[in-house]
């Protein structure tokens, strides 16, 4: 893993992309700290980090986007595959990578609110805490893209579809508020959502029965729930839609809460992502 | 050394590896040799683990390629058909990198990669990024990295393919000088270059192995019949005078020629069969002057193409058996191949 690691790390400072992720994510907590701590005297640094996870819809994908897509592009994923690695170093050293290079803003973020006391009272721990739930949310975008990145060789197409599935997740907390909670909905939404799914499946793998077992799986146990316990769907679509919002899991950190709860969900949404990405390039050796 | 057993590899309904065996012993150059989409690259694929087989078992000195992976591609050099590089990195860092994800201790990294480089002849190159070295300097680049480690076996995806012929010179002596301490296999569907650098033949046709052997007992075997074209100044009637007592087995097929006064004839004898001096002295002794003579022997290339259009006629008439002795045809004469045909005049 540590030879993957160090490839890769050494690869996004001897380009640009690293710098560019750096650079840019330190230039909008300046911009905002300057804004909100400098010139309209809060002593919060939470409040920066609230107003900054939108950056991650942008650079998230700058810096997922080539891990495996550019490995595909120039063939040399199969000197990858032909190397004595296993396919979790592999993924785990390109990982850690783009999270290593995650910490040097983050590192560079902790000074702000020892600045910012300088000045002034400064609630440390929720400002150190709320820099954390910063550095999870980002963790768990960065896995997400890295799997996405692992469906293509297309480096754009790779971006934009991280850029769009990060834009999904940043607008679910709006809309959220507004799906109708009535089980009637829950029911249509879902049904839509598995007709999707059945549909991606086929596609992947271009297969009718296994998209009609999957779909008739999900669907009739729904089914039966919305004919004999409605009430269980009340309000149901709504709850789902609230745990794909994870850029709102931040809000406990930020109001001075740690909580663990999100910690464990940034968590899990890494690992997710990280087997889903293991999965997929062993699938691809399949076919 | 490597021991493949009945492979199967299945995309949907194709099949491009159709139970695929065969026994590849140590120290020797194996020449992978088949049409487009034979299932040459997905054979070597398998064997290197960048592919899953659909069925079947991959033996690499011993250790199951499916179960003990790590073993199995620690033995392993590949050379895939498109370089593996990285063009962000220059040799030295790429193969600094590859040494240690092979497990090379510490200490022997650089005398290694620096041993890699003198084989390979880039060692001018080493710190130029790789995106600026020309094709054929990525080629070596990508042999540097699969002779990396010492591996036992070499594999070689069409390793000659878009360089020049200088280039195809060297990096064949360098495939020499490596078959003399490691078992390589390359493919190719050049099939010079097949018969001049490989011990044993493998042809393969859609994901089948039509046959094993050295290239010239290929050609022995398979085909089965020499030939000889004449020509001869004089008329038919004179040249069939003149040819008349040749030895039993020698089938003559006359025909008017492009040049006046001349006639062309065409032998036809079986393999054990050598004519070329009693050819001679018949027509010295009858005063008919050869004009030329030329004597083919059986090449690669036709028992290639009998093999593989075989296979084709046999799946579209009946299901092959795999084994069948192939029938032997005359082969075809060609012109302008001074290298395999010998030219008496």
């Amino acid at each position: 893993m540590r030879v993957i690691y160090e490839k890769e790390l050494r690869s996004y400072f001897t380009g640009l992309t690293g710098y560019l992720f750096i650079a840019f994510l330190l230039f909008f907590t300046g911009v905002y700290s300057i804004v909100l701590n400098f010139s309209s005297f809060y002593p919060n640094f939470e409040y920066v980090i609230t107003n900054l996870s939108f950056v991650f819809m942008v650079l998230v994908p700058v810096l997922t986007m080539r891990s495996f897509a550019e490995e595909r592009a120039q063939h040399s994923d199969q000197l990858l595959y032909s190397l004595p690695l296993k396919m979790p170093q592999i993924v785990f050293g390109k990982y850690f990578a783009m999270v290593t290079v995650f910490l040097v803003p983050i590192a560079v973020m902790c000074v702000y609110p020892l600045i910012l006391r300088l000045y002034g009272e400064v609630d440390l721990l929720t400002a150190y805490s709320s820099i954390f739930a910063f550095f999870l949310l980002g963790c768990a975008l960065m896995a997400i893209g890295l799997f996405i990145s692992s469906l293509t060789d297309n480096q754009i197409v790779a971006a934009v579809i991280t850029f769009l599935v990060l834009l999904f997740c940043y607008m679910v907390t709006s809309i959220v508020d507004y799906v109708s909670p009535a089980s009637l909905f829950s029911f249509t939404a879902f049904t839509v959502v598995f007709l999707l799914l059945a549909g991606a499946i086929y596609f992947v793998s271009k297969n009718v029965w296994l998209a009609v077992v999957v779909f008739a799986v999900c669907e009739i146990p729904l089914a039966y729930l919305y004919l004999f316990h409605m009430i269980t769907l009340a309000g149901a679509f709504q709850n789902f839609l609230g745990y794909l919002a994870i850029f709102s899991r931040t809000s406990g950190f930020i109001n001075g809460v740690f909580d663990l709860t999100a910690v464990v969900y940034f968590l899990s949404i890494a690992g997710l992502f990280l087997f889903f990405t293991v999965s997929a390039l062993e699938k691809r050796r399949w076919n | 050394m490597i021991e493949v057993r009945d492979l199967v590899k299945q995309y949907g309904d194709h099949i491009a590896v159709d139970h695929l065996s065969f026994q590849v012993e140590k120290g020797c150059i194996y020449g992978f040799l088949g049409p487009n989409g034979a299932g040459k690259s997905t054979t070597m694929n398998i064997i290197t683990g960048c592919l899953a087989a659909t069925d079947g078992q991959v033996l690499i000195d011993g250790f199951d390629a499916f179960e003990r992976p790590m073993e199995a591609k620690k033995r392993i050099g590949y050379l895939p058909e498109q370089p593996p590089v990285y063009p962000d990195m220059t040799p030295l860092e790429y193969l600094r990198f590859v040494a240690k994800a092979k497990n090379i201790r510490k200490e022997d990294v650089e005398a290694q990669v620096a041993s890699a480089m003198e084989r390979t002849g880039i060692t001018h190159m080493k710190n130029r990024l790789i995106r600026h070295l020309s094709k054929g300097y990525r080629q070596r680049v990508g042999f540097a990295q699969a002779i990396l480690g010492d591996p036992a076996v070499i594999i070689l995806d069409e390793p000659t393919v878009g360089l020049d012929p200088m280039q195809i010179i060297e990096i064949r002596d360098l495939i020499q000088s490596l078959g003399k301490e490691h078992t390589v296999i390359l493919s190719s569907h050049i099939l010079s270059e097949v018969s001049a650098v490989c011990d044993q033949v493998m042809i393969i046709n859609k994901g089948k192995l039509v046959a094993i052997d050295t290239p010239e007992r290929l050609g022995e075997h398979f085909l089965t019949k020499a030939t000889i074209r004449l020509l001869l100044k004089g008329d038919e009637t004179a040249a069939r005078a003149a040819l008349g007592a040749l030895p039993e087995g020698v089938e003559l097929t006359f025909s008017p020629s492009e040049e006046a006064g001349t006639v062309s004839v065409y032998l036809e004898m079986p393999h054990s069969l050598d004519v070329r001096e009693q050819v001679f002295h018949a027509c010295a002794g009858a005063g008919v002057p050869i004009l030329s003579m030329e004597s083919k022997v059986a090449t690669l290339e036709d028992v290639f193409l009998q093999l593989t259009a075989e296979a084709e006629g046999a799946a579209e008439a009946a299901p092959p058996a795999p084994d069948q002795t192939p029938e032997p045809e005359p082969p075809a004469l060609q012109e302008d191949k001074p290298d395999e045909k010998e030219a008496q005049q």
